[in-house]
């Protein structure tokens, strides 16, 4: 298959391989403890384990897993958010795959739809748009999440809504940002991390100058990277260069699809439907500011918060989880105390295991399980 | 006088609505209407035409083929009905069909129960039955008895099909998933995935236009053949629902070994692929209709795989993978990518990703 095909040669990586372990070979480190590279986007995460690069790399490279899967850092409160709307009888409420799994206080969208609330999966908040044109009577309701990737189409839907004079549609925003989550998980005084591979799809839309005071102010190199096996060897290969030659620099290994200024016409979109929330929520992550978008008082018509009084409750995490330390690098996966045990895909305690780009589910869905105790064994 | 009962002929109802109401669910001459015009008409042979409660099967006919008599029963609830490459009635004929011949048996007998919303069409429930019919007479297998009934609007979605069946298995065939032995390999009799991606695609809530046509097809033909062939051979499953991954994995948990298998010669459609790679599927989850996993020791893998490339189902047989030393019940792919990652069980259903 043509563009694919491409980013997935086993040779092509073969040779990757063996260039990232002749640089790890030459450079001067502290051998003590592995390199740590976060991968700051679920769908890296997913790629990784679905290829198996992890066992692929020296074990001296260590990836830790980040906060990019908007669907896992979803705090419980916001889901009871979403059950509460779903349950009014005038509301179809959409909502995209991910999230119907997501584990609120009470329940999740599956349950509440399997209680009888209309919720409905859409591949696109447009599709909902269309819904909501169909069924006039109901009130069409559009689960918006993501990070700044999903964040110009529903702004967009939004606008289209004003246009065609479509009252029956409204958004309920949990769009968060990137950019303050990196830095609060640099601001963490536990942190390890040695660099970033930096969010691919985010950088289409927000170019790379929102990231340059990473490598200013905390000296940390970042990729921004592709989502293809070859795509992440490659970027890691560039993270070691910078390492080794003692630069920290944003560079882009995705610029066939992220440009460096971004997308200007996502970003106007953005900037006109949504402003900064002062804090959002994060689950695994507490409190962080500026980290969400709400909907601008111009456009409140279309905000399922006002349309809707939702309860708004703030639900604390589950005391054993330790989302917050996976994140960050602290801790792996597997070394949580309720991991496979209390917490697995099935029954998701924490953020992590919510979505199948999660660390903790893609560990537990592709198998870090046994390298993990593995590795934990011969180090005891 | 000489008593000579002789059957009273029936006559054949017929049905002059265009649409299928309660009445046809009464038990009056409505319903007998429906069942002849509809079922009847469709299915015509001798054991049901009497249409007594039950169908009468003479034992010494089925132990001409055997020792054992296998018995399974599916239903079927397929959203759309008619879908690119079958309809309902067809994967109901092949459903029930392939789970009595992946257990080594051959099918012989269906039984055919309908639950029918109302205000479903009279044409479109014959279209269904000639579907049925068509298909069974391909699978080899007849039709003998069955169960109308009739709901309210809303009380089922439009209709569904409960297939039973009856079949044979011959003297000596001994297949069981706890058989498999380390090196045995892994064979299946073609691309992956067809019916999944077909049947998504058909729903259209995701505006692609895909040529996928599902594979739904009656397989007792080709799984002789592979008998025939690879006459130890262990175990065999269709890989529907949760497709061949939860296959896989099911074997690896009852015979307490390892599998590995190779993504690089996993037959797949390119289309397929591309519909997975847009939505953010795993192929390996995606329903199969016409496919099934075979386990065969290894010196008769070859001669398998080429009885199945020599039918008209098996043109794209190969071998996956194989029985490994490893963690028993633990699923792995070697990737195309040169990793190898774990091939777990799904947990609940395969949702699309976000980004």
């Amino acid at each position: 298959m043509r563009y694919v095909d491409e980013f997935r040669d086993r040779t092509k990586a073969d040779v990757l391989v063996k260039d990232i372990e002749r640089l790890l070979a030459r450079m001067k480190r502290d051998e003590s403890r592995p390199l740590q590279i976060m991968e700051v986007c679920g769908g890296h995460t997913h790629s990784i384990f679905r290829y198996g690069v992890e066992g692929m790399l020296p074990k001296s490279i260590e990836l830790v897993h980040g906060p990019g899967c908007p669907v896992c850092v979803l705090p419980m409160g916001r889901v009871d958010d979403c059950v509460a709307i779903a349950e009014r009888p005038e509301v179809i409420f959409t909502t995209f795959g991910d999230a119907m799994r997501v584990p609120g206080s009470r329940k999740s969208l599956l349950q509440a739809k399997a209680d009888g609330c209309d919720v409905r999966m859409v591949y696109s908040p447009m599709d909902a748009l269309a819904l909501a044109c169909k069924n006039p009577a109901r009130e069409v309701v559009f689960f918006g999440i993501g990070f700044e990737t999903t964040m110009p189409s529903t702004a967009l839907t939004v606008l289209q809504a004003e246009r065609e004079g479509i009252k029956n549609f409204s958004i309920f925003c949990n769009h968060i940002t990137i950019v303050p989550t990196i830095k609060a998980i640099l601001d963490s005084p536990d942190l390890r991390l040695d660099g970033f591979l930096g969010p691919g799809h985010v950088s289409m839309v927000i170019g790379d100058a929102p990231y340059e005071f990473i490598a200013r102010y905390y000296k940390k190199p970042m990729v921004i990277a592709g989502f293809e096996p070859l795509d992440i060897l490659q970027s890691i290969w560039m993270l070691l260069r910078q390492i080794d030659e003692g630069r920290c620099e944003i560079e882009n290994q995705y610029a066939r699809v992220a440009p460096a200024g971004g997308n200007a016409v996502a970003l106007q979109a953005v900037a006109k439907v949504y402003e900064l929330r002062e804090f959002f929520e994060w689950r695994g992550l507490g409190s962080i500011d500026h980290s969400g978008v709400k909907v601008r008082d111009a456009y409140a018509g279309f905000d399922a918060e006002r349309k809707f009084a939702v309860p708004n409750a703030k639900i604390a995490d589950p005391k054993s989880c330790q989302c917050g330390e996976v994140l960050k690098g602290v801790i792996k996966p597997w070394q949580c105390k309720v991991f496979g045990r209390a917490c697995s895909p099935e029954t998701p305690l924490g953020a992590l295991m919510v979505s199948s780009e999660g660390a903790c589910a893609a560990y537990y869905q592709y198998g870090g399980i046994k390298r993990g105790r593995d590795d934990e064994a011969s180090a005891a | 006088m000489n008593m000579i009962s002789i059957p009273p002929r029936r006559s054949r109802g017929k049905v002059h609505v265009p649409t299928v109401t309660l009445a046809h669910g009464g038990g009056g001459k409505a319903m007998k209407d429906l069942i002849d015009d509809v079922f009847v008409a469709a299915f015509e042979n001798p054991m049901l035409a009497p249409l007594d409660d039950q169908a009468r099967i003479d034992l010494l006919d089925l132990a001409q083929y055997g020792d054992r008599l296998a018995f399974t029963t599916d239903s079927f609830v397929v959203d759309p009905l008619v879908f690119p490459g079958g309809d309902i009635g067809k994967l109901a004929v092949c459903g029930t069909v392939n789970d009595l011949a992946v257990g080594g048996a051959l099918p012989l007998y269906l039984s055919c129960a309908v639950i029918i919303e109302e205000g479903v069409s009279i044409d479109f429930l014959r279209q269904i039955a000639r579907s049925m019919a068509a298909t069974a007479q391909e699978a080899g297998v007849k039709i003998v008895t069955g169960d109308t009934k009739v709901v309210n609007k809303g009380a089922c979605d439009q209709m569904f099909i409960t297939t039973t069946g009856v079949g044979v298995v011959a003297a000596g065939v001994e297949l069981g998933a706890h058989r498999a032995r380390l090196g045995d390999a892994v064979l299946v009799n073609g691309l992956l995935g067809d019916h999944g991606a077909a049947i998504l695609g058909a729903r259209g809530d995701m505006a692609l236009q895909s040529p996928i046509e599902s594979d739904c097809a009656p397989l007792q033909g080709l799984i002789a053949s592979l008998l025939d062939a690879a006459p130890n051979t262990r175990f065999m499953r269709d890989p529907t629902r949760g497709g061949v991954a939860t296959v896989l994995n099911e074997i690896a948990e009852a015979a307490q070994v390892a599998i590995d298998i190779d993504e690089a010669v996993t037959p797949l459609r390119d289309e397929v692929r591309g519909f997975c790679e847009i939505l953010g599927l795993d192929p390996l989850y995606l329903a199969n209709e016409g496919k099934i996993v075979a386990i065969v020791p290894p010196d008769e893998a070859e001669q398998a795989v080429e009885a199945m490339r020599a039918h008209p189902l098996g043109r794209q047989a190969a071998v996956i993978g194989s029985v490994v030393a490893g963690e028993p019940g633990r699923v792995t792919m070697r990737t195309i990518f040169g990793g190898r990652r774990i091939v777990d069980m799904l947990v609940g259903e395969q949702l699309p990703r976000i980004c």
